[in-house]
Formats: structure tokens, C-alpha cells, sequence
């Protein structure tokens, strides 16, 4: 056995808990994780059905933790792990599941199935088999401190930007404020009107926050390609950022996975509680909401839906505040089918935004966005995270659908009450 | 080992054994599991994990959203007639009953038999039709083998060999009896190695399930 399949397989077994175990003893094979999932609906591929994604975690729990698989294993009866299960399942494991959470929905036994497509990304990536596009990512995440390499010079350049041409401060550094704000790169690069909009709304609301220079990135690439050791050093920086400016709670921005990786997974990669909150920018805004901070003008006739990131809804809990910020604005608001916890992906979740040879694959699951969109005849798209909204436009243009994409956060900006 | 033999061995030493093997290995599969553990969960909690935990228990049990029940028609349906068919035959049969009162002490009021036979039949169609979907269906195809099929196997044979015993149908009613008995005696001697156990371990999943969405404050 070769040292890095040894290596995989023993992140494997660490992964296996009484949940996982639970999971594994009960699925019946109805295949109804199947249906939940846009890369079998929308392919009609069997192998894409999602609880064959967990294969190799399959196989540890059953030889490992089974007095029944552990005998099979004696006599040579049980199938094991090896280099070429792990090779055959990469493309499964990364490119073909955005770790969306609507399998974990539907399974009538109860499994968390992406739970266990997560865990078993542990062993995949230990073993060598993560795409190279999410190793890039991770890589530059941990050297850079971002995974699309955006360095604080580049940062301060889009500050001094946005400072220069809205008249408005953005506050870096500062000690002692009340939120820490994170950022994601492709907000940094491509959405900086995100770090405006912020702006203007912590100016209006009274509200003092600040951008560290120490952690300002909200992604989080460890958690996408599966290595738990890189995402605690990711999350840690975060830690010691804001324990250093002693802010009261961290913003994790519009990014899915960011959120989860922060608000959930955050402290127990790290092993212990943070002494800070941390809160998605819609569940702050939601708060200046209910306490009369959020004083917006003006409403919106076109007909508006909201795409619910897996991650912050499904996934995060956060389901309810978007609803609540739209209707301070939009006259016609209608909700796609499936909305809500049970909406579908975009279909570029994940990681697989940042795996090259899933170009064509994402591209051909978001025809189930797609018929969701069909459904309603919208004017525009809210939701909250980048990766969403660059892919929906990635998705909308290949489609040939004419339909703009909004950030909430920004849709929020532009409709504030001026003084 | 003339007919009456048999049915005195699988109501005699024959059940004893399944039953040991069905309850100890019972014990040793939950016991394998839930002495894995599981970590505390350190994030600030949005909801509780008990409330949420035992809520996904109880919601698994009901029809899905609509969009779901679409999906897996054929699956949802064929398999509440059949599980509902299993405990009402089991459980709710005078004849079983009985057997459970002298094993136990005590039993419950039961069904008609014509209602309890309907049921059975019903139930027997269902697992037929299931079986078909399996052999047919591309994904159930993908994700079948060969334990799928022995676990199908022995789920109806106790319900076929019980009804051709009721209703004197083939051969001696005596050792129809008794492979009835010994079809069940098959059944719980496989149940706890096969996925059989998700009678029991479904209520584990459902929870971790439950308390794993529940504590980000999503209903699952």
C-alpha cells in the first residue's frame, strides 16, 4: 500500500462517528437520493446517484467498525479501498455533487448523505485524489491567504477605489468595532460595489465595523476539497484577526460555503468555541430591520425571485431574512418552486466553480435552475452569494435567458432612504 | 424427520436459535454503533438539537413535499402498503398474537382475518412490483446487489408461506406451518447483518439527521 493511500484511508476511519455508522446501516437502496440530486435528474446517469458517492467511506465503516465486515475482511470477502476505487470516484466525489444537502432532505431513513460525500472528500484528498483546480485553490489560500491569490496591496487598491468615488469611508483595522467584515476574493475582484454597499448601510444604521488586513478572506477552501487540517488553519487566522481588533461578531459575506465554514464548521475545527458571534451580512441586516436601522425608499415593480444558496439556507439556516429584506423593497415577489430549504443548487457549489473539467457538467445541471426559472417568468434573480451569481449568469447566457442577477446586500444599498 | 418433527424442531430448539442470534446481534449492531460516539458540536447553536432530532423521527415517517412525492411515486407508495402491510400481518393477525401472548404475557385485540388477508395479499403484490422496479429501474439497478435481493427474498417468504398455510392452498397444512416458521426463523436470523436493521437504526439516522440540521436551525 502506498503512504498517501495509507494516509487516505486513515482519514477515512477518523471520519467514521455514530452518525455515519447510523447512516450506513440504514440506507435500504431505494434510490431516492437519486431524485434529489440536478446531476442525476438532470444527466439521467445511475452513477451519480448520491449515496454511491460515499463508496469508500462505505467500505472503511463496513471492514473497520463491523463485526461482520471485519470477519468478511479476514477471509478476503469484503471489498476494500484502493488507488483505483479512489481514482475512479474523484470525478463523483468533486465534480459531480456541489455538496448542496437536498439528497439529506428526501432520504426517507434519514441519512445526512452529504454529510458523508463530505467526510468522504476527507480520505480522497489525503490520498492525492482532489482535483488539481481545488489543490491550486487550497494552495494559494494558505500560501496567499486567498484561493484566488488576491493579496492586501490588491485589496487596499479596490478600498481606495470605492473611497475615491463614493465619498465613503471603508474602516481597515479599526480596533474595537462591533463587526469584523470578511470578504470573499471574487468579491474583492469582481463585486467590489459589495464592499460599498456595506458601507453605506453600516453608515446609515450607526453601526461601526471595520476589514482586517490580517484575515479578510471569508473562503474557505479546506472545506471544499476536504482537508480539515487546511480549513482549521484557515478559520484560525480568522480567529486571531478578530480577537486581536476585539470585535464583537464576524460577517461572513454573500458566500455560501464561507458561512458554513465560519459560523459552522469554524469552532469545531478549531477544537473550541469562538468568543465572538459570527453572522451571515443578511442576518445583520435582518437584525437593523427589526430594530428600525434599515430605512429603505422606493420600491420595486419588476417581478423578483430569490435563489436560496444551499449553503446559507438549506445548509445555514438562514431562510426566513432574505424574505424579510425583499419585501422592505419589492412590490412583486414570487417564490421559484422548491424554494426555501428544499431549492435546488445552482449547480456550482462546492468547489466545483474551481474545477476546470466540470465547466460543461455545471453548465448542463443548471437546466434545472433552469426549469425553475421557466416556472415563474421573473425580471430579476436575488440572492446572496457570489458563487451563485456568477454561475446563474454563466448559466442564464448559455441558456439564452436575458434575466439580471442581483446581490441583495447591493439591491438593499441602492434602495436606501437618502438624508 | 417426519412433518410433525419439523414443526416441533422450528417451534422448538429452531426458534430459540433465531431468536438468540436475532436479539444478540441486535445488541451488537447498535452497541457497534453508538459506542463510536460522536463529538459536541462547539458552534453557537441556532436550535436544539433533541427538539429538532426527534421532529425529523416523526417527519420522516409522512409523505414528502410534492415535488419529492413526484419523483419516487412509485416508491413512496409500493413502500408504505408494503410496511404498513408487514406490521398489520405481523402484529395485528389473532393467530400471532396468541404466540406473542405466551411468549410475553399479555397480547392486544386483533384485526378481522379477512382484513388481515386482504392486507397480506395487497402486500404481497406491493413487494412483487418492488421487485420488478429493482430489476428494471436504472439507478435501483446501479445500486442493488446481491444482499438487496436475499433481503427482498426473505421479507415475502413469510408472507407467502403464511398465506398458502392459512388458506390450505399447496401441500400438507402442517408443513406449510412449518416453513412458515422457518421462513421467519430466516428472516430474523439475517436481520441484523442486512439492511434489514434499518428498522431499528433508522431511528439513530433520523435523529443524527434532525439534530445535525436542526442545530443551524433548518427543520429537515
Amino acid at each position: 500500500m502506498s503512504a498517501s493511500l495509507e494516509k487516505g484511508i486513515n482519514a477515512l476511519k477518523e471520519q467514521v462517528d455514530s452518525s455515519v455508522a447510523s447512516f450506513f446501516s440504514s440506507c435500504v437502496h431505494c434510490g431516492m437520493c437519486a431524485e434529489a440530486c440536478l446531476f442525476y435528474t438532470e444527466t439521467g446517469e445511475p452513477d451519480r446517484t448520491p449515496i454511491t458517492k460515499t463508496e469508500p467511506l462505505r467500505r472503511i465503516w463496513f471492514t473497520e467498525y463491523t463485526l461482520i465486515g471485519r470477519l468478511m475482511k479476514m477471509f478476503g470477502l469484503a471489498k476494500t479501498v484502493d488507488e483505483q476505487l479512489l481514482a475512479d470516484w474523484e470525478t463523483l466525489v468533486y465534480d459531480n455533487c456541489t455538496l448542496c444537502g437536498r439528497c439529506s432532505m428526501v432520504c426517507p431513513v434519514g441519512n445526512d448523505i452529504t454529510e458523508m460525500i463530505r467526510r468522504t472528500r476527507e480520505g480522497m484528498a489525503v490520498a492525492g485524489h482532489a482535483p488539481d483546480g481545488l489543490i491550486g485553490a487550497t494552495r494559494r489560500a494558505v500560501t496567499i491567504g486567498s484561493p484566488m491569490g488576491v493579496k492586501v496591496p490588491a485589496l487596499m487598491a479596490q478600498i481606495s477605489h470605492i473611497e475615491k468615488d463614493s465619498g465613503i469611508k471603508i474602516p481597515v483595522d479599526v480596533e474595537g468595532a462591533d463587526y469584523m467584515l470578511l470578504l470573499s476574493s471574487m468579491e474583492i475582484m469582481n463585486f467590489p460595489e459589495f464592499i460599498e454597499s456595506i458601507g453605506k448601510i453600516f453608515a446609515k444604521a450607526g453601526a461601526s465595523w471595520t476589514i482586517s488586513t490580517d484575515a479578510f478572506e471569508a473562503t474557505n477552501s479546506g472545506i471544499q476539497i476536504g482537508v480539515s487540517d487546511i480549513a482549521a488553519e484557515l478559520v484560525q487566522r480568522i480567529v486571531d484577526a478578530a480577537e486581536k481588533l476585539k470585535v464583537k461578531t464576524v460577517i461572513s459575506p454573500e458566500c455560501g460555503h464561507a458561512y458554513m465554514a465560519i459560523r459552522w464548521d469554524g469552532p469545531n475545527l478549531i477544537g473550541k468555541p469562538f468568543d465572538f458571534k459570527v453572522r451571515h451580512i443578511l442576518e445583520v441586516l435582518d437584525e437593523f430591520r427589526k430594530e428600525g436601522r434599515l430605512k429603505l425608499t422606493g420600491k420595486e415593480t419588476r417581478k423578483l425571485t430569490y435563489h436560496d444558496p444551499c449553503q446559507i439556507a438549506r445548509r445555514g439556516g438562514v431562510i426566513e431574512e432574505p424574505r424579510n429584506l425583499i419585501n422592505l423593497f419589492a412590490d412583486n415577489f414570487v417564490e421559484m418552486p422548491d424554494n426555501g430549504k428544499m431549492n435546488w443548487c445552482c449547480g456550482a457549489g462546492g468547489g466545483v466553480s474551481s474545477i476546470e473539467r466540470a465547466d460543461d457538467g455545471r453548465l448542463n445541471v443548471f437546466k434545472r435552475k433552469k426549469a425553475q426559472l421557466d416556472a415563474i417568468h421573473v425580471d430579476g434573480i436575488v440572492s446572496a452569494c457570489s458563487n451563485c451569481r456568477i454561475h446563474i449568469e454563466d448559466g442564464l447566457e448559455e441558456y439564452h435567458m436575458d434575466i439580471p442577477v442581483f446581490s441583495l446586500t447591493e439591491t438593499i444599498a441602492e434602495h436606501l432612504e437618502e438624508n | 424427520m417426519s412433518e410433525i418433527e419439523f414443526l416441533s424442531w422450528v417451534r422448538g430448539p429452531g426458534f430459540q436459535i433465531a431468536t438468540i442470534i436475532f436479539v444478540a446481534g441486535i445488541i451488537i449492531r447498535l452497541g457497534e454503533i453508538l459506542l463510536l460516539g460522536r463529538k459536541t458540536n462547539l458552534a453557537e447553536a441556532k436550535g436544539s438539537e433533541m427538539r429538532s432530532g426527534m421532529r425529523t423521527i416523526a417527519s420522516r415517517m409522512l409523505p414528502p413535499d410534492m415535488e419529492t412525492f413526484k419523483r419516487s411515486t412509485f416508491t413512496i407508495t409500493a413502500g408504505y402498503i408494503f410496511h404498513i402491510g408487514l406490521f398489520v400481518t405481523i402484529f395485528l393477525f389473532a393467530p400471532h398474537i396468541l404466540l406473542i401472548r405466551d411468549i410475553i404475557g399479555f397480547g392486544w385485540p386483533s384485526l378481522p382475518t379477512q382484513i388481515v388477508d386482504a392486507i397480506a395479499v395487497v402486500s404481497i403484490i406491493a413487494l412483487l412490483a418492488i421487485l420488478v422496479h429493482r430489476m428494471t429501474d436504472k439507478v435501483l439497478r446501479h445500486l442493488s446487489g446481491p444482499q438487496d435481493y436475499i433481503v427482498w427474498f426473505v421479507t415475502i417468504a413469510p408472507l407467502l408461506t403464511g398465506y398458502l398455510a392459512f388458506h390450505r392452498l399447496v401441500g400438507s397444512p402442517v408443513t406449510m406451518l412449518a416453513l412458515h416458521i422457518l421462513s421467519v426463523e430466516l428472516l430474523m436470523v439475517l436481520f441484523p447483518f442486512t439492511k434489514l436493521m434499518h428498522t431499528f437504526t433508522l431511528f439513530l439516522a433520523r435523529w443524527y439527521n434532525g439534530a445535525i440540521s436542526g442545530y443551524r436551525g433548518v427543520e429537515s
